[in-house]
């Protein structure tokens, strides 16, 4: 069989692709050259009252800018739609938005949906007025849409992670399979080529989104707990309390974080179990939390009260234990009831990206009490006869959303940059497995003869922190107009 | 201020104190000395040779004495057996019988790298000075840069030069140290792209450093800093430029170039030197990638060769240093902060 091209029949689409990215270039070049010499734009008043900017060289710039970046769009989703239709026939680019079909899908349904509701949706709603958060939305929804796929169906991959093909060793991208029967049901091509150990390049990285996708947000939010459960005292109360643990906030921060990991993710460390103490003392906190959160609340109507508690503590409290007890571990003594097992490399870089991620959110919650506590409404509460955690949980925290939800988003991209260095620098997961920062790190020692195997992982982890950063500054954008 | 200084070095020591001796404990494990005495000894040891081994050499005593001998507060334990006498001061050069009593931190003594074989101090110098040198070209790219870039999408806020600038500032921000340094010898370094321009390694810049193989580690290191300085410098100078005094200068019929020069880019230079300062932290976790990446044997490589080869002397030297490297920063911001802002009075 013939090794694919990268656009097959759809290759005079280059050319236009390549057009039109020079004058983008050339176009945004002098926009900010001729922008350090201009002045203000002139405007001029229309008859009826409106004003309108003149055209002009500026004007020109503009409109070649904004007409060749919508050509770019388009060039790049006639490759998509094209590939689609044509597959193997398009090329690497073809057959790779082929098995991403069921993606596209999702995310057609997923804005066509927002778009036309997006009036009755708040925040999420107006994030569809800004482009800059439309594009990030969707490079982020394109990975989840991914790894959920990929999880539960396995449908995106064209290979198992692990398979290893002997023939297909750092193959380029686009080779056909050989050296196996034809039968077997392989599918025929190695679409982004193989890595050092003959296994698929495209496979592995979008089994790796699954690893990704699945850690960063829940260690992100893990984070916000205990950030959230420690800052709103700390900032409400102030005084000692707020000293001391401004204290190991700043310790904890003071430590450079790859230093902290190397310490921490060991599997010396591992044998010792401080991986499992520090899971069970931060696990805690969201129980801590939904339990103060709730009994402030319905504190005078006890026939809410207490059944909510019980179900809800009682739930997390089994979660919580059936996640820190585990097999070999110092901590091992459910038996039966122990619902799952994590396997202790995740879990042990789960603990560290939570732990070195918690201080900043414990000082970000804290600054935002420090400014709400002088509120008009805090005081009100106060008046009222509210209890302390009721004010800091149900009245403070609400209004301090729009800042903690933009570092939200900013921080799951910060989260996955550090599980990338985790596994760059071979820590925490096992070797083989198919995590973005791992896949780099293997593929970087034959980075100069095979650049493939290293750079398909990092583009894929590029697209997804530039996603998520561009999600935040268009939720930022938005929550500010208000 | 000079009490406010006292305070601020108090804390510091403080802290300083604490990490080392987190560092301390967590490298001083029971699982991580007995690999040290399987590899310094023997693989195939029983549990008690390694107990005896460890006992013999002073590593089985309470962890708080242990951290003050390292420390040098306390006498170094002397250990006599039938195999000779051991003492931790003691050196291939120095014999045990002449070493001093006090070997620590305080002494000037990071003890023996098992590695290396090399005096702490003196492999953390060197390493120390060729990543000096490293950081000194990157500060020298970063901060120029983005300060430049910071102003000018501040400068009027959504214009285009805005949109396009903030635009390049969260890509380089989205990028981390080992996406760009992996996508730049890619591209520019290897046979598979044929452009060739730089070389993929650092390792002979460590002697002669030219652009041809230290370009790429430097602007790795600085494009993922400059989009973040550059952010806080465009959020300080919008800020500036609402201001009352800015309106004034306007309405007066200064202009704009003059505004911008001679106005606001004093006050709106202050935040951004407190997150320059603040950037070296994460400047260290950016020179442990890249010069693993470029193979540049600096303080960062050493870092890794370290914590790798389980060398505990090392790691907890180069711990220290990175722990004072920051606390030092943080100092300097804080000082730096109030003396530049008029506003802050500290009392």
């Amino acid at each position: 069989m013939e090794p694919l091209t990268w656009t097959g029949i759809l290759s005079p689409l280059n050319y236009a692709l390549l057009l039109a990215t020079l004058v983008l270039a050339v176009g945004v070049v002098t926009q900010l050259i001729t922008a350090l010499f201009a002045t203000d734009e002139p405007l001029v008043v229309n008859r009826d009252g409106t004003l309108a900017a003149q055209g002009g060289f500026r004007g020109l710039t503009n409109e070649i800018v904004r007409w060749s970046f919508l050509a770019i769009v388009g060039v790049i989703v006639a490759y998509i739609v094209g590939g689609v239709i044509l597959g193997r026939d398009a090329g690497i680019l073809g057959a790779v938005s082929q098995r991403f079909l069921p993606v596209w899908i999702a995310l057609i349904v997923t804005f066509s949906l927002s778009m036309t509701f997006k009036r009755n949706l708040g925040l999420y709603g107006k994030l569809f007025d800004s482009p800059v958060g439309m594009i990030g939305f969707g490079l982020v929804m394109f990975w989840v849409f991914t790894a959920a796929f990929e999880g539960f169906f396995g449908i995106i991959s064209t290979h198992e992670a692990l398979e290893q093909l002997v023939r297909m060793k750092n193959e380029a991208p686009g080779s056909p399979v050989e050296g196996v029967d034809p039968d077997a049901g392989y599918y025929s091509h190695y679409l982004l080529g193989g890595d050092n150990l003959a296994r698929d390049v495209f496979s592995r990285m979008v089994s790796g989104s699954v690893i990704v996708i699945l850690i960063a947000p829940f260690a992100t939010i893990f984070a916000f707990m205990v950030g959230i459960t420690l800052g709103l005292p700390a900032g409400y109360y102030g005084g000692r309390l707020d000293t001391i643990l401004s204290f190991f906030a700043n310790l904890i921060l003071a430590f450079p974080v790859i230093l902290l990991f190397y310490l921490l993710v060991t599997p010396e460390i591992r044998q010792t179990g401080i991986p499992t103490y520090m899971a069970a003392v931060l696990f805690l906190f969201p129980i801590i939390f939904f339990g103060i959160l709730i009994h402030s609340k319905f504190r005078t109507r006890p026939e809410i009260n207490t059944p909510l508690l019980v179900g809800v503590l009682g739930v997390l409290s089994i979660v919580y234990l059936s996640t820190i007890n585990q097999e070999g571990t110092p901590i091992d003594f459910l038996g039966f009831i122990d619902l799952f097992d994590i396997a202790g490399g995740i879990l042990t870089v789960f603990v560290s990206v939570v732990f070195v991620n918690s201080p900043t959110v414990f000082r970000i919650v804290r600054g935002l009490a420090l400014d709400i506590k002088t509120r008009d409404y805090v005081a009100a509460a106060q008046t009222r006869g509210e209890g302390p955690f009721y004010i800091m949980l149900w009245e403070i925290l609400p209004n301090a959303r729009g800042p903690l939800i933009v570092d939200f988003c900013l921080r799951i991209g910060y989260t996955t940059i550090l599980l990338g260095t985790l596994g760059f620098f071979g820590l925490g997961l096992p070797p083989e497995s198919p995590d973005w920062g791992a896949t780099i790190n293997e593929g970087r020692k034959l980075l100069s003869v095979y650049p493939h195997p290293a750079i398909v992982p990092a583009v894929a982890l590029l697209s997804l922190v530039l996603g998520l950063n561009l999600l935040a500054d268009g939720l930022r954008e938005q929550s500010l107009k208000d | 201020m000079g009490q406010f200084i006292l305070r601020r070095l108090g804390v510091m020591l403080l802290t300083a104190l604490c990490l080392t001796f987190i560092v301390f404990y967590l490298t001083n494990l029971y699982p991580n000395l007995e690999k040290l005495a399987k590899t310094q000894a023997n693989n195939r040891m029983t549990d008690e040779e390694v107990v005896k081994w460890l006992d013999t050499r002073g590593y089985t005593q309470n962890v708080f004495v242990k951290y003050g001998e390292w420390l040098g507060v306390l006498p170094s334990k002397v250990t006599t057996t039938e195999q000779g006498t051991f003492t931790r001061c003691s050196r291939p050069t120095i014999l045990p019988e002449e070493a001093p009593a006090f070997c620590g931190v305080l002494q000037g003594n990071f003890g023996f790298s098992t590695v290396f074989k090399d005096e702490v101090s003196s492999i953390i110098g060197t390493r120390l000075s060729l990543t000096g040198y490293l950081m000194l070209w990157v500060m020298l790219v970063m901060v120029p840069g983005a300060l430049v870039v910071g102003v000018l999408a501040g400068m009027k806020e959504g214009s285009r030069t805005d949109r396009t600038l903030s635009t390049f500032s969260i890509i380089t921000t989205a990028t981390p140290e080992y996406v760009s340094g992996v996508i730049f010898i890619a591209v520019f370094a290897s046979s598979a792209v044929g452009l060739r321009w730089f070389k993929g390694t650092a390792t002979s810049a460590m002697d002669a450093a030219t652009f041809e193989n230290f370009f790429l580690p430097v602007i790795t290191i600085a494009l993922y800093g400059l989009g973040y300085i550059a952010r806080m410098t465009r959020a300080s100078m919008t800020e500036v430029m609402t201001a009352q005094y800015i309106r004034t200068a306007r309405l007066k019929g200064v202009s704009f170039g003059n505004i911008v020069m001679k106005h606001a880019l004093r006050n709106a230079l202050i935040a951004p030197f407190t997150v320059i300062m603040l950037q070296f932290p994460w400047l260290l976790n950016g020179v442990v990638i890249v010069e693993t990446i470029f193979n540049y044997k600096g303080f960062g490589w050493t870092l890794v060769e370290a914590a790798g080869n389980n060398d505990i002397e090392l790691l907890l030297g180069v711990s220290v240093v990175s722990v004072f490297v920051v606390l030092l920063t943080q100092l300097i911001s804080d000082i730096g902060y109030v003396y530049l802002n008029p506003r802050i009075r500290v009392s």
